[in-house]
């Protein structure tokens, strides 16, 4: 067994790596501090690309396989980078009977794509969460990280179309 | 920090306080939060500052007051709750202070849905600041732990949690004292704790708001139960989805370390304990136990055959204790009034009280706790309100993709770990969501297991190709085109995943399928043999897929 490799150097000069390699120091380079390292990368470059996973799994020596695993097993990982705005639609159980596929069902009309894409001028990207615990003001919808609660199908499309305009 | 320098904390804190003659508490928990809580509180803040009160008049950001529908809620020092306040209302508020209340803000507090419940979990909650420990101290907080570590034996303790009759909170109801005392005769070179917070349950959100309101009664808990079971080390895992109880928790933690109640010799006794937390990343997979440790080892949360459970061999090989965020915030209380005291709340084997997060087509939506054994008839129509638009109640749902639908039939149980599980539904962490006329059942169980056929993890076959193939069959016949033989097929996969699936997810999926089967055949019939949704679900979404 190899008892020592040299962590590997950023793939570039960005200054975000910096945030990155904060992490993997804090996790003492091993394999458990995978999800958190993942974490600070997406909090960081906004999603996770093969580069990324490349240096990650490196520095912790762990298989490319595994860091590639666990970043498609957990939904919050996401792999393609997002849109200029994200609209998260929550479809949780309280948000779903009161009436969230219908405001999913307008959303993906007006903005022509579905959930999990972002539409081609890069502008939105749509998402369903599984439930956001704002049960009490059902059904939900984050816009850009604020939670909205008590949407209606209007509500949402007028604020979509203060995004695409824009 | 040792006995004498907590009561001077709490002394100082209490005094500093007592400088106020009023207080305006603005709740900062999530749910008020987004519907712009802060915007209040500034605005209350600047009129104090305007009118040159900030001497004797604090406003306080305080945890969730239960009424979530009716946000942002402020309370007063004279005893006055008010809903739906905006920023623009600040002054009359600040007016309201010396003489009669904004009438046309007034939530009327002498309703069942204050009156009916019964507060030890959230005790705190709308009460203190979650953001200062101070705060907590002053209200008695930390006495538990002091209490334990200088007056009891670890032995002592369990016996408390043991007496207290206390059960796992996170859902399947495993007696919190018999945990805590395996652990604790489990040999291993450390032991570890750690906190569930990963509450994936769709139309639950009780852990959030304790994690908010009173992130210290949580770790208290833990700390307890660390020297309760021998352990140094404790990790809480919760959800990345949950930004605010996070970044409150992460502030509580240091807190509490600055003052030494986390670090090494605690109290001046041998005791030493950290606490670190694990964030989440999005799977439902990851409440099971032992998914969950696979999470915090850094893999992908996958569960393993048990036993070994991991009260033997769990993070890392070592024993661990697992409970949940309700569990661990029931503890202080119960060492600092004894077990006994817990122990007359609550029916014969379900003692204490529970969180409930009372959520759909009910009038008042939120957090309320309740003793056990009270009936789903008073939550519903008492507490609850009632069915708003004067529609006609069909049925609620308890424990979340696990758990099953009660019709009216059932609306006369006690809410009990027993009662509900003999009537096909289960506890589980303590989602409530009631569904009216609108709702199609069938709609509703493929709902869930559609839920339960994304997050399978895809280890066991029943679990990974049993929920695919129900989804498709539950599709079929909200489609109008599934036959009887489907139906036949459905039943047998039900029993099939209940008994062959490695873990609580896979065995408890057919629940929703189950107790929907039971309790609403007539609706399952009415789509294969009429062709049609006695709710009129179904059959729109139908038309809507072929315009």
């Amino acid at each position: 067994m190899l008892s020592y490799i040299a962590k590997p150097t950023p793939p570039n000069s960005d200054k975000r790596w910096k945030l990155v390699d904060a992490t993997i120091r804090r996790q003492g380079q091993q394999a458990r501090g995978l999800i958190e390292t993942l974490h600070t990368v997406q909090e960081a470059f906004g999603y996770l690309d093969e580069q990324a996973l490349r240096y990650v799994a490196m520095s912790l020596r762990v298989p490319l396989s595994r860091a590639y695993g666990v970043a498609t097993f957990y939904h919050f990982f996401t792999l393609k980078p997002a849109g200029e705005h994200t609209c998260v639609v929550c479809m949780g159980t309280a948000c779903y009977i009161k009436g969230a596929p219908q405001l999913l069902d307008a959303v993906q009309r007006d903005l022509g794509i579905r959930p999990g894409e972002t539409t081609s001028d890069k502008k939105v990207s749509l998402l369903t969460a599984r439930c956001l615990g704002s049960c009490g003001l059902a059904p939900a919808v984050v816009y850009d990280q604020e939670v909205a609660g008590k949407v209606s199908t209007a509500g949402v499309r007028e604020h979509l179309k203060k995004w695409t305009s824009a | 920090m040792t006995p004498d320098e907590l009561e001077e904390i709490a002394e100082s804190e209490r005094a500093s306080q007592s400088r106020f003659t009023q207080r305006i508490n603005v709740c900062v928990a999530a749910g008020c939060l987004s519907c712009q809580s802060q915007s209040v509180k500034d605005a209350l803040d600047q009129e104090v500052e305007k009118r040159g009160k900030k001497d004797h008049c604090q406003v306080k950001g305080v945890g969730c007051m239960g009424l979530c529908s009716e946000g942002p809620l402020v309370s007063t020092s004279s005893g006055v709750l008010y809903k739906k306040v905006e920023a623009g209302d600040g002054a009359a508020i600040i007016d309201s202070l010396e003489g009669s209340p904004v009438s046309r803000l007034v939530c009327a507090t002498d309703v069942p849905f204050f009156q009916r419940q019964k507060k030890i979990v959230l005790e705190n909650s709308g009460v203190i600041d979650p953001d200062r420990i101070e705060d907590y101290i002053a209200t008695g907080g930390y006495s538990a732990l002091i209490k334990a570590l200088t007056e009891m034996t670890s032995r002592e303790v369990i016996d408390q949690v043991t007496k207290s009759g206390l059960r796992g909170r996170g859902g399947a109801g495993y007696p919190t004292g018999l945990k805590w005392s395996t652990v604790s005769k489990s040999v291993g070179t450390s032991k570890y704790v750690i906190c569930n917070a990963d509450e994936g349950d769709p139309g639950a959100f009780m852990d959030r708001s304790v994690l908010e309101s009173d992130p210290h009664r949580v770790l208290e808990g833990m700390l307890i139960a660390g020297y309760a079971v021998g352990s140094s080390e404790a990790y809480i895992y919760v959800r990345a989805e949950y930004p605010l109880a996070i970044k409150r928790l992460r502030t509580a933690i240091r807190q509490a370390e600055r003052v030494g109640l986390i670090g090494s010799d605690i109290c001046g006794t041998h005791f030493s304990f950290k606490i670190d937390l694990r964030l989440g990343a999005g799977a439902f997979v990851c409440g099971e136990e032992t998914a969950l440790i696979a999470s915090v080892e850094g893999k992908r949360g996958m569960p393993r055959p048990r036993p070994p459970y991991p009260a033997m061999e769990g993070l890392f090989g070592q024993p661990t204790l697992i409970n949940n965020v309700e569990t661990f915030a029931n503890i202080a209380p119960i060492i600092r009034n004894g077990g006994e005291w817990y122990a007359q709340i609550g029916t014969e084997k379900s003692k204490g009280t529970k969180v409930f997060a009372l959520a759909g087509r009910v009038e008042n939506t939120g957090l309320v706790e309740v003793p056990m054994g009270i009936s789903l008839r008073e939550m519903v129509f008492e507490i609850g309100g009632g069915i708003p638009e004067g529609r006609k109640f069909k049925a609620v749902q308890t424990g979340g993709p696990s758990g099953g639908c009660l019709p009216t039939e059932c609306l006369d149980m006690p809410v009990d770990y027993e009662s509900l599980a003999k009537a096909g539904s289960i506890m589980g962490s303590g989602g409530m969501i009631v569904m009216d006329e609108s709702s199609c059942m069938v709609d509703v169980a493929k709902y869930f297991m559609d839920f339960c056929m994304t997050e399978s993890c895809g280890k066991c076959i029943p679990c990974r190709v049993g929920t695919y193939q129900m989804h498709r069959i539950l599709t079929a016949i909200g489609n109008m085109t599934a036959t009887q033989q489907d139906l036949k097929m459905l039943e047998e996969l039900c029993d099939l995943l209940k008994h062959t699936s490695l873990c609580g997810l896979g065995q408890s999926a057919p629940n929703p399928v189950v107790s929907t089967l039971k309790s609403f055949a007539e609706e399952y019939r009415a789509h294969i043999h009429d062709h049609k949704c006695p709710a009129g679900v179904c059959s729109a979404q139908a038309e809507g897929e072929t315009a």
